[in-house]
């Protein structure tokens, strides 16, 4: 889904997911644009990597530089992938994007031993103010799309996320904040301060067994 | 044979491209498809045609000669040199008409098996194949796992859809309602049911194509004529194209031969093979696939193919599937259509690194 990440800079998330992943790792990036972690993952990382796109062109270009994708929705196509498939299933600027967040949340965290989840922050100051203060949907670098044409239609906070994470029994391993110019926020910041001035999140997550 | 009776000594009519390389590691099984023949890649012995797959198989093509070992065999079954009905039967010295047991996708597979033997290569880097082709793609992954490193079925199914089977058994009814076909003994009487083939050619070639492309390439136009003649003439361009496919189909194909190769495509069932799941068939495989659809491939859907990766998913094997948005129809693979032969090269290039095959070079090529 790369039209969803709309801006351009390096994609610090990218090199931020990659880093997470044990080397030679069994991983599956779902939404996965046209391959660009993917590639990072087997170049730097000699992980197993597959990928499911929803578009034609991604799935295309990914096939095209030797990378294992298919073509598929994160909506409806989690559900064919067996239990503990994956050692990491990576959601990278996707959630927002889905139909039903809470369901492919849940089927990541069966189809593998982790998850690795980015998402730009709804709750950030910026955004914040737009809405409080011009009273506008709030536009931003990260975030670019008008309201009527966003394919980002599940958009969430950081506390919300944390929310929904404790609601579905997982466990948070790591979580990163980023702030706009892409630095990582100092780790023992409190979660207010994260919604506030985090523009993206990464976390790492597990499900508790049984 | 899964018929039953055992047809001893059998013939497999083959060609080869390229070199295979000390380590016999860079051979490409091509599976024809259901009147394919041989030769993929070289002038048709009959019609002195341009082999069939000539846009993807040569030098410098996605499936490329300079590189890799390429084989392409003639169905068992088939009217190319492999045994088939029209061959001779040598129990009785005639031809074997339907005497011959009747022949499905696993036992065109086990010959090619018996051929690649044959050859002293133990591991193909490759089976790939569209239509009937993808069908012998995907048996071989389920038969001989640990000879396949790499598989391309291309615009193909798991299992033949009764729609498939409709029409396959217009084309058969078409063949045997011809007086000359007599019970499939033509051969003795010195006569052959072109009329009856040519029908059955005629229809399955609609199903090959996509109203799309009919209506743009025929729309209404007339052939060679302002105005209807208001007469069972073929008055419109389509009507005379189809005529000419069916013509020169029976040129070049044996009827009786045609009845056994569409009967393997319908018995094709590979998840009942498995205790009715198609993972299962998969299990145990380390194949990379790369997976093929086209958008208006009516006879062979991208569901189709969807099937085959959801498969392919639980069996955890490595997997990629691309749909090609083409209005081309089924006849798509066969075609130079810049994504599938830009996919199929990319494919190819990554698993040939896997496998360790080094890139072609006039220096090799010359010693």
């Amino acid at each position: 889904m790369s039209e969803i990440a709309s801006h351009t800079s390096a994609r610090v998330d990218l090199l931020l997911v990659a880093d997470i992943v044990d080397r030679g790792a069994r991983v599956l990036d779902v939404g996965c644009g046209d391959g660009a972690l993917l590639q990072i993952l087997t170049r730097d990382r000699n992980v197993d990597g597959r990928g499911i796109e929803i578009s034609q062109a991604g799935v295309n270009g990914c096939v095209a530089k030797g990378l294992s994708v298919v073509q598929g929705d994160a909506d409806t196509d989690l559900v064919d992938y067996p239990d503990d498939a994956f050692d990491y299933v990576i959601l990278s600027q996707t959630l927002q994007a889905t139909r039903r967040p809470r369901q492919v949340l849940e089927h990541m965290l069966r189809i593998g031993r982790r998850a690795i989840v980015s998402f730009p922050n709804f709750g950030h100051w910026r955004i914040r103010t737009e809405l409080m203060f011009r009273g506008r949907m709030p536009r931003t670098e990260a975030l670019s799309y008008s309201w009527y044409d966003t394919p980002n239609i599940h958009l969430c906070t950081i506390h919300d996320f944390v929310h929904l994470v404790d609601d579905l029994g997982a466990s948070i391993d790591r979580a990163v904040a980023l702030d706009r110019y892409g630095a990582k926020m100092r780790v023992n910041a409190p979660w207010w301060l994260w919604n506030m001035f985090g523009e993206q999140a990464v976390f790492l997550l597990h499900r508790k067994r049984g | 044979m899964d018929a039953g009776p055992l047809v001893a000594p059998f013939s497999v009519a083959y060609q080869t491209y390229g070199e295979l390389n000390p380590d016999r590691s860079n051979a490409i099984l091509v599976c024809h498809a259901l009147t394919g023949d041989q030769h993929v890649a070289s002038a048709h012995p009959l019609t002195q045609k341009p082999g069939w797959w000539s846009a993807m198989v040569g030098p410098g093509r996605p499936i490329d000669t300079d590189r890799f070992f390429v084989i392409c065999s003639n169905v068992i079954g088939g009217c190319m040199g492999s045994t088939g009905p029209a061959s001779t039967n040598p129990e009785t010295g005639s031809p074997w008409g339907l005497d011959l047991p009747v022949v499905t996708i696993r036992d065109m597979v086990r010959a090619q098996a018996m051929l690649i033997d044959h050859l002293g290569i133990d591991t193909l880097f490759c089976v790939a194949g569209g239509s009937m082709g993808g069908m012998q793609v995907l048996q071989w992954v389920a038969s001989y796992p640990d000879r396949v490193f790499a598989a391309l079925p291309i615009a193909t199914a798991p299992k033949h859809s009764a729609q498939n089977i409709a029409f396959h058994e217009v084309g058969r009814q078409a063949v045997m309602a011809d007086p000359d076909w007599r019970g499939g003994r033509y051969a003795q009487f010195g006569v052959r049911p072109t009329k009856g083939l040519a029908v059955a050619r005629m229809a399955a070639h609609i199903t090959y194509l996509s109203e799309g492309a009919l209506q743009r390439k025929f729309g209404r136009k007339l052939q060679d004529r302002v105005a209807p003649t208001f007469s069972f003439d073929a008055d419109f361009q389509i009507e005379n194209y189809l005529r000419y496919q069916g013509s020169s189909f029976v040129d070049r194909f044996d009827a009786n031969s045609y009845l056994y190769v569409t009967r393997a495509c319908d018995y094709f069932d590979l998840a009942a093979d498995y205790g009715g799941s198609l993972a299962r068939a998969f299990v145990g495989a380390a194949t990379r696939f790369c997976v093929v659809s086209f958008t208006s491939d009516w006879l062979y859907p991208t569901s189709d193919a969807r099937m085959i990766v959801h498969a392919l998913n639980a069996a955890t094997l490595p997997v990629s599937f691309v749909e090609i948005e083409t209005d081309k129809g089924h006849d798509a693979f066969l075609l130079d259509e810049p994504d599938f032969m830009a996919t199929t090269r990319g494919f190819l290039e990554s698993a040939a690194i896997a496998r360790g095959i080094s890139q072609p070079s006039k220096a090799v090529a010359g010693k």
